[in-house]
């Protein structure tokens, strides 16, 4: 396909001249002159620019989640407890324990060596600080603690590994009668119960906030007193709010009927799917007051309504990080179709290429690094973009310059070169899948309403993906390398002919868009599995972006991708995940009918 | 004279393919040779025959888009599958009797959908093979080439389609017994399927399909019609300015290669003795392309040609180094298109150009 415009090329960068095909002309030349081995440098230093940005919003994320954990440290000088021992490195195997439960261990450890009624007390006046209350929780729950002969604590994970505490060394030598730790129920509720005082009793909002969901958690057990000294007291308007919501749900039970009705008209400005079960069973029952069925029914439609559109919002989330998946995947196809006309049947392999490499960086940090481990998808990102640039640009070397001009060749070139790479992932690594670890950073979600959660990795990759277009656009639209791109885009012979290295172009262009694919790649393994066959899952969907977002086009490609990633989405849930694709498919079919451009067109006169 | 002229363009070659043609029409019989006999072919042998003879049908008529019209087509296997899934159905009844197919049991469904009606019938289901992936192609061509989709962009909706409806035959609910597709066949017209003679029978129809195929389309190729569809691989702008309706060209193509595909799906099936969705993916219909490449896209006995050796290759490989296999498929794609633009046929050519 050639493209024939009429304009030589005009760019934002050249526009004061645009009108004049000749000024252009010898500005681009002066560029071709001055451009050399450095854009590549120049875009190493986007790179890192990136990845800075992308590390800041880490950080920033990890510090938003106000909501799990506090600063932790802050609160453990609070604690009355000595810390014991510092953490060592094998604390690392033991996974959900933070910090602050090493601190404050005393507190376990006597809970553990009590008696039934000195555990009561314990819980009921709790000597150490909320979080090593809360690990005394945890473990309990996880059924981890357990107690040696002399009333030693021990903690056993999983994996059978026994490790003595609170200083967490691992140990061979098994106490003779190790006995786990199990509550009585009237135990039990006093641990939650315990946990939620000390949290209430916190000054932290967060905990606050956390010991109402406790209490919501076991709303028939709860003393309406607590809550209401809690109320008393609160001044975070937050936790106030959930205060009152907790109180009217305990008024709606157990209350005479104005309490009721009064409870129920609060209760209609909640969007909790248990205050929903609550008003259905309530409605269901027989001889309810006129007046209080009338309040129920009002606050059952509210609340439903509540719980959809939050429920939707969640679908719109899902659909807008899918979306931005295949967005990050159909970026880099999109440039090198709108520079070569060709489609790369290898770049789902290059996105799985990246996935690998991410994986084995991974491997890397826990071997050499294990402090760091957490960190090591920050080393991931470049690191699956240089991997996968590099084999893109050996790609075009070797397979695609030469078939120049013949496209339909070059999808099958391309398409074998997909076969060998998968083939030789499948005997390096074995076709099973290989588990790349979630990040602990980007773990647990945040917690909008209580209907609507949103993955920390999810938000991320959405972030991620926008600060990778934003520096592509940028790249494309205020740089020498972006100005050529866009040149050799619209017309190769004119670009050539003005002295752009058009070749090089090529190149340097294709292995920027493998190098999102890798990206792309390193993203995805946040999410989904990592196996050789990576790069087919998503390959069509990727083509269809292309297709429908219009060649070489950026904005083309973000508005098909969320299209398609949203619709998808949405779909699926209304029809099934198959029909839903199939529709799909079907729908893209008809509208390439209408605009076989794609959504932008490039502008120019078209010969072919 | 008339004959020799369908086979092939010099009357050497002519004699050389009709001698081939002839030992392939002559191969299925020696199945019914006593096993004792130095010549009896075992059932291994004249199945794998049968079905290279139905694959190189489909290679046939991808050839006939790709290398005469210029439409690479990535999604044959759709039309191939389809023949295949029309003449399954056929055998699916024969195999049930009066009850319902044992899939369709399995879903506790109490009737057949309306679209297996008539299919006890043989020459119903024969009339399904031709007409479901015709029209089928009828449609999709119409839009595409309507709207002009050319090039990439064609090749990529192509290869969309056949991954849309594979997923559709997944479904158990699409009627097509999901994932297993059907298998487990036992009678062909009453014949017992796994009969010696029923195989035989089978492979040299196959054959005879095969050649009947590609004398046909030489033999359309040379009339005027063909020299439009490589006017419009080569320009179809210029022939346009001419006065040309391309679109009819390029549809009837589309269609005529189409049915042909269907039939050589329906003849593979009581072959193998399985259709199920795997005829529908996507990597299975690239695979043809690559097969009309290695032996020579733009001409027909290339294409026949280009599936024996690859199939050839390809049957000794899996079994022998499986692991390898994919590695060979890909470095053919790769080094087929870069060295050899014409295939095997392009080989002859420039060592007879040589010799001259």
């Amino acid at each position: 396909m050639q493209h024939h415009t009429l304009r030589p090329f005009v760019g934002p960068t050249s526009s004061k001249n645009g009108n004049n095909p000749q000024a252009s002309a010898s500005e681009v030349m002066q560029y071709a002159a001055r451009f050399s081995i450095y854009a590549p440098l120049r875009l190493l230093a986007l790179m890192a620019l990136c990845i800075t940005t992308f590390t800041t919003m880490a950080y920033a994320d990890h510090d938003g989640q106000v909501h799990d954990h506090d600063t932790d440290t802050a609160h453990s000088e609070q604690s009355l407890v000595t810390p014991v021992n510092v953490a060592t490195s094998t604390q690392a195997s033991i996974s959900n324990i933070s910090t602050a439960t090493t601190n404050s261990g005393d507190a376990i450890q006597q809970f553990v060596a009590g008696d039934f009624s000195k555990r009561q007390a314990m819980l009921s006046d709790w000597p150490g600080s909320a979080e090593s209350l809360d690990s005394l929780v945890e473990f309990i729950a996880n059924d981890e603690l357990y107690q040696g002969n002399g009333g030693q604590t021990y903690l056993l994970n999983k994996d059978d590994q026994l490790f003595t505490y609170p200083d967490k060394k691992e140990t061979a030598d098994w106490p003779s009668d190790l006995s786990q730790i199990t509550l009585t129920n009237a135990l039990r509720s006093a641990l939650i119960f315990g946990q939620a005082k000390v949290k209430l009793e916190s000054d932290k909002p967060a905990q606050r906030l956390q010991a109402v969901e406790i209490l919501a958690d076991n709303i028939d057990q709860v003393d309406p007193a607590i809550i209401t000294t809690a109320a008393a007291n609160e001044d975070s308007a937050k936790v106030q709010k959930a205060l009152t919501a907790l109180q009217a749900r305990i008024d709606f039970k157990n209350g005479d009927l104005p309490t009721q009705i009064a409870a129920v008209n609060l209760l209609a400005d909640s969007d909790n799917p248990q205050v929903l079960v609550d008003i259905e069973s309530a409605l269901a029952a027989d001889n309810l007051d006129s007046a209080l069925e009338a309040a129920l029914i009002d606050a059952e439609s509210s609340v439903s309504r509540r719980i959809e559109i939050s429920t939707w919002t969640g679908h719109i989330f899902t659909g807008m990080s899918t979306a931005s998946i295949l967005l990050l995947a159909a970026l880099g196809l999109a440039i090198t179709f709108g520079l070569l006309g060709v489609i790369n049947m290898a770049h789902g392999e290059l996105i799985m290429i990246g996935a690998y490499t991410t994986y084995m960086v991974q491997n890397f940090f826990q071997a050499y690094m294990p402090d760091m481990a957490g960190w090591y998808l920050l080393a991931a990102i470049p690191a699956a973009f240089l991997v996968s640039a590099i084999i893109g640009m050996i790609i075009e070397r070797i397979v695609i310059r030469p078939l120049y001009g013949r496209e339909l060749e070059t999808l099958l070139a391309t398409f074998g070169v997909s076969l060998i790479l998968m083939q030789l992932v499948r005997m390096i690594f074995g076709a099973q899948n290989v588990e790349v670890s979630n990040v602990a950073w980007l773990s647990g979600a945040y917690q909008v309403s209580s209907s609507l959660v949103l993955p920390y990795n999810r938000i991320a990759i959405i972030g991620f993906t926008v600060i990778v277009v934003a520096l592509l656009v940028y790249l494309l639209n205020k740089t020498r390398f972006g100005l050529f791109i866009r040149a050799v885009t619209q017309n190769r012979q004119m670009a050539h002919a003005v002295g752009i290295p058009s070749a090089r172009i090529d190149m340097m262009a294709f292995g920027l868009g493998s190098g999102l694919a890798g990206m792309a790649g390193c993203a995805l393994a946040q999410v989904g599995n990592v196996g050789p066959d990576l790069g087919q899952t998503y390959i069509i969907d990727t083509f269809l972006v292309v297709v429908v977002g219009g060649v070489g086009q950026v904005w083309g490609a973000v508005l098909a991708a969320l299209g398609l990633g949203v619709s998808g989405t949405v779909l699926e849930i209304g029809i099934g995940a198959v029909l839903a694709k199939i529709v799909l498919l079907v729908l893209v079919i008809l509208f390439i009918q209408k605009r076989p451009q794609g959504l932008f067109a490039l502008k120019g006169r078209f010969v072919e | 004279m008339i004959l020799t002229k369908l086979l092939s363009d010099t009357p050497r070659s002519a004699v050389l393919i009709g001698l081939c043609f002839a030992v392939l029409l002559i191969l299925p019989w020696l199945h019914l040779m006593p096993e004792t006999s130095a010549f009896h072919l075992s059932a291994y042998w004249i199945t794998l025959i049968g079905k290279i003879m139905a694959l190189a049908m489909v290679a046939l008529a991808l050839d006939l888009v790709w290398g005469y019209a210029g439409i690479l087509s990535l999604g044959h296997g759709l039309y191939f599958a389809l023949g295949g899934y029309a003449f399954g159905m056929y055998l699916t009844r024969e195999t049930a009797g009066d009850a319902l197919p044992d899939f369709m049991r399995f879903l506790s469904w109490t009737e057949m959908p309306w679209y297996w009606a008539g299919t006890q019938h043989f020459w119903w289901a024969v009339a399904l093979v031709v007409l479901v992936p015709g029209l089928v192609a009828f449609i999709f061509g119409f839009f595409a080439f309507r709207s002009k989709i050319k090039g990439v962009y064609f090749s990529i909706i192509t290869q969309a389609m056949v991954y849309a409806a594979a997923l559709l035959f997944f479904r158990n609910e699409t009627g097509f017994g999901g994932n297993n597709g059907f298998t487990g066949f036992t009678t062909l017209l009453g014949y017992d399927i796994t009969a010696a003679s029923t195989r035989s029978m089978l492979c040299f129809v196959t054959v005879l399909a095969l050649l009947v195929s590609y004398m046909g389309l030489r033999h359309l190729m040379n009339q005027p019609y063909g020299r439009v569809l490589g006017a419009i691989r080569d320009s179809e702008n210029r022939l346009q300015y001419l006065g040309y309706r391309t679109l009819w060209y390029k549809l009837s193509a589309w269609v005529l290669s189409a049915v042909i595909a269907g039939i050589a799906g329906a003849l593979y099936v009581p072959q193998v003795g399985i259709i199920n969705p795997s005829e529908m993916n996507p990597v299975n219909s690239i695979e043809i392309a690559v097969w009309v490449a290695t032996g020579g896209r733009g001409s027909l006995i290339g294409a026949i040609l280009g599936t024996g050796v690859v199939n050839a290759v390809k049957t000794y490989f899996t079994v022998a180094y499986p692991e390898f296999w994919l590695l060979i498929l890909g470095g053919l794609f790769v080094v087929v298109t870069l060295f050899l633009p014409n295939g095997i046929m392009g080989l002859f050519d420039r060592f007879k150009k040589e010799k001259q």
